[in-house]
């Protein structure tokens, strides 16, 4: 079991003729992922790596029966491919793109209240895996393996990071889901945990966020509230300064707000084990 | 991209607000040249940060003279990190009253909120903890903006009902700085109501999207170059490095910002400090590689360099090679301690062995190593 994510889901790639969408959709397909095709406005009619090209999604959604799509275009196309996918009844959408601009991305988050079925995963984001059974983005597949962890991110790399060492220590994992690290996003740590909440086939969580926002805090009110998960969290940026941008346009301290220490304190307080580092994720969570 | 105070009241004065008579002096003799033409002014420091007025960067010259003296006290002077480049000089307003109107996005909202407060003139912050009733808010939907009963609503809630049509002009021509210009903080604090009844920015506050500066290419153009900061972050900039200065003697790279992050905060956890935060992404290419380490070895502060990799598509051998001919190219010397995990992480480190670089056996380990080497080291000079 998992969330999201299963051996069933078709999948589709948006910009899947382009050199990052060919590349990846390439990694999806060997791992087992069901991808039923993808999309490339004026290359509709040809077919890529075996599967067939559609001008759009909602082409595609009527040839494929597509649920859920990978997003893998320049951020000047990406919001208008969040917003085709979720009219064209998508309802998982995984954007990967870096760089989509605010005010983009506050238009695309109204639009999708039109869309309540829609969820969407980013942007700026590796997207998310089920080991062994199916991907949509750019986790790597051999760092991961099969189990009962939640893993849940703000973070590319860190995840891989965490992910390899749950692995190496024989702790799997159910679903690994990367948020993204912009500040605008679609689905919360908050989200990600309810669905993790009501997965019977996950028994334990590992939440990693980082400086900016507070969507850490919140994420820690609703652990507090209670949880079956056995749950580990760890922040990143404990030593950033004030008012810099560290890498991801949300990892921003503003005044005293989006401190690690404020998001530390926030998951103690609600009962949950915080990793000094992440070395120690493993040890706290067996 | 932080603009400066009379950038920003240049933008909006093109929206068609009203700001107060000023000129940028480069030099004490041009600030009196200003106090002359202008009258009375307000002598300010120009940098992209808050807290002028209390690090002593804005003082009132009502003679050329006393404009002079201010000027060579502000010039110069470290607000903040930032070297002060240049002052404005403003005419001083007849103030009768001092209201707070801004733009910024609420990240818990995922939206763009508007304040408006008749409590201007202080942080918007310490009015929201003292008298959180005193600010009227608004979302406007993202597509078609407010709407003029919205804003009548506002400007009610506020306790701002007799400046009702002014008031609701001058918002609807600063919300264009949100579709128009990008802007993520658009604010005027504090917006001034003259003796006179005029309705004037009394300072300005605009922070651009740095995501949308490829279709914001006037901001750029004028902007984009101006604001002298830090000279590494100048030159990372340059280079196309994700780079942020900090104060440390360890030169830190990582690839991923998440991994960079908990890399400084590993090295201050062993009795270190990070010297900055550079993140080279995740392909991490030997051109990169050499670019960072370049920009890291100019700061003679730096004593060594941690470099902390995970391999996730990344492979380490083509890391580590890359490595290996960046430090030669440059003729590196300090010490330097590399982790490396994740695909091909023994051919990599194997690599590194062979040429005489340390590797870390994990990153909390090579966090220790490199703050033990660069202690054991003779500071540069």
């Amino acid at each position: 079991m998992s969330i999201l994510l299963d051996a069933s889901t078709r999948v589709i790639v948006q910009g899947i003729t382009g050199r990052e969408g060919a590349f990846h959709a390439e990694q999806m397909l060997a791992m087992g992922t069901k991808l039923v095709g993808g999309t490339s406005p004026g290359k509709g009619g040809t077919t890529h790596l075996g599967v067939p090209v559609f001008n759009t999604v909602y082409d595609a959604v009527a040839a494929t029966g597509a649920t859920a799509s990978g997003i893998f275009v320049p951020p000047a196309f990406a919001p208008d491919a969040i917003m085709e996918a979720a009219a064209a009844g998508v309802t998982l959408i995984a954007c990967i793109t870096e760089g989509i601009p605010i005010q983009d991305m506050i238009r695309v988050k109204d639009f999708l209240r039109g869309y309540p079925s829609a969820r969407l995963i980013g942007p700026n984001c590796p997207g998310l895996i089920t080991p062994g059974v199916a991907k949509i983005g750019i986790i790597p597949q051999r760092i991961t393996r099969p189990g009962s962890v939640g893993l849940v991110s703000r973070s590319g790399t860190l995840t891989y990071e965490v992910g390899s060492a749950l692995s190496a220590a024989g702790m799997g994992q159910s679903t690994i889901v990367g948020i993204g690290g912009d500040p605008v996003l679609g689905l919360t740590f908050s989200d990600v945990i309810s669905l993790f909440e009501a997965d019977l086939a996950t028994d334990r969580l590992v939440v990693i966020g980082e400086i900016g926002g507070s969507d850490e805090e919140h994420a820690a009110e609703l652990l507090g509230r209670g949880s079956r998960l056995k749950t580990i969290a760890f922040i990143s940026g404990r030593t950033a300064p004030e008012g810099k941008r560290m890498g991801h346009a949300g990892a921003i301290i503003s005044g005293n707000r989006g401190t690690a220490k404020s998001k530390e304190e926030a998951f103690r307080r609600a009962g949950v084990a915080v990793a000094e580092t992440t070395d120690e994720i493993v040890g706290l969570l067996s | 991209m932080k603009l400066l105070e009379y950038q920003a009241k240049e933008v909006l004065a093109s929206l068609g607000i009203s700001i107060p008579p000023g000129r940028v002096a480069h030099s004490p003799d041009e600030a009196a040249e200003a106090c002359a033409a202008l009258g009375p002014v307000a002598v300010k420091a120009q940098v992209p940060v808050g807290g002028r007025g209390k690090a002593g960067g804005i003082k009132l010259a009502s003679t050329p003279e006393e404009a002079r003296r201010a000027a060579e006290q502000i010039i110069g002077m470290d607000i903040k990190g930032y070297k002060v480049p240049l002052v404005y000089c403003e005419a001083a307003l007849e103030i009768a009253r001092e209201i707070y109107l801004g733009f910024t996005v609420d990240r818990d909202a995922r939206a763009n909120i508007l304040m408006l407060s008749s409590k201007g003139g202080m942080d918007i912050e310490q009015v929201a903890s003292e008298s959180p009733d005193s600010i009227a808010r608004l979302y406007p939907n993202p597509w078609r903006g407010p709407l003029g009963f919205e804003l009548n609503a506002l400007v009610f809630q506020a306790g701002l009902g007799e400046l009702g049509r002014p008031l609701m002009a001058l918002i609807k021509k600063l919300y264009r700085a949100i579709p128009e210009l990008d802007a993520v903080t658009a604010e005027i604090n504090p917006l001034v109501v003259t003796r006179s009844g005029d309705i004037i920015a009394g300072d300005a506050k605009l922070e651009i999207d740095d995501n949308a500066m490829w279709r914001q290419l006037d901001l750029d153009r004028l902007y984009g170059s101006l604001i002298e900061g830090d000279p590494y972050e100048v030159e990372a900039k340059k280079r196309g490095l994700i780079y942020v200065s900090l104060d440390g003697e360890i030169g830190i790279i990582g690839n991923g910002a998440g991994l960079c992050m908990s890399t400084l905060d590993l090295v201050q956890r062993a009795g270190g400090g990070a010297a900055n935060f550079c993140d080279i992404g995740g392909g991490a290419r030997a051109e990169v590689v050499e670019n960072a380490l370049g920009v890291i070895m100019m700061n003679p502060r730096v004593k060594g360099v941690l470099m902390n990799i995970f391999g996730g598509i990344t492979r380490c051998d083509e890391v580590a090679r890359g490595l290996v001919t960046a430090r030669d190219n440059l003729k590196m010397k300090l010490p330097l301690v590399v982790r490396m995990s994740g695909t091909n992480e023994e051919e990599g480190r194997a690599i590194l062995k062979a040429n005489g670089i340390e590797p870390g056996a994990n990153a909390w380990e090579a966090a220790q190593k490199i703050v033990e080497l660069t202690r054991a080291a003779a500071p540069r000079s």
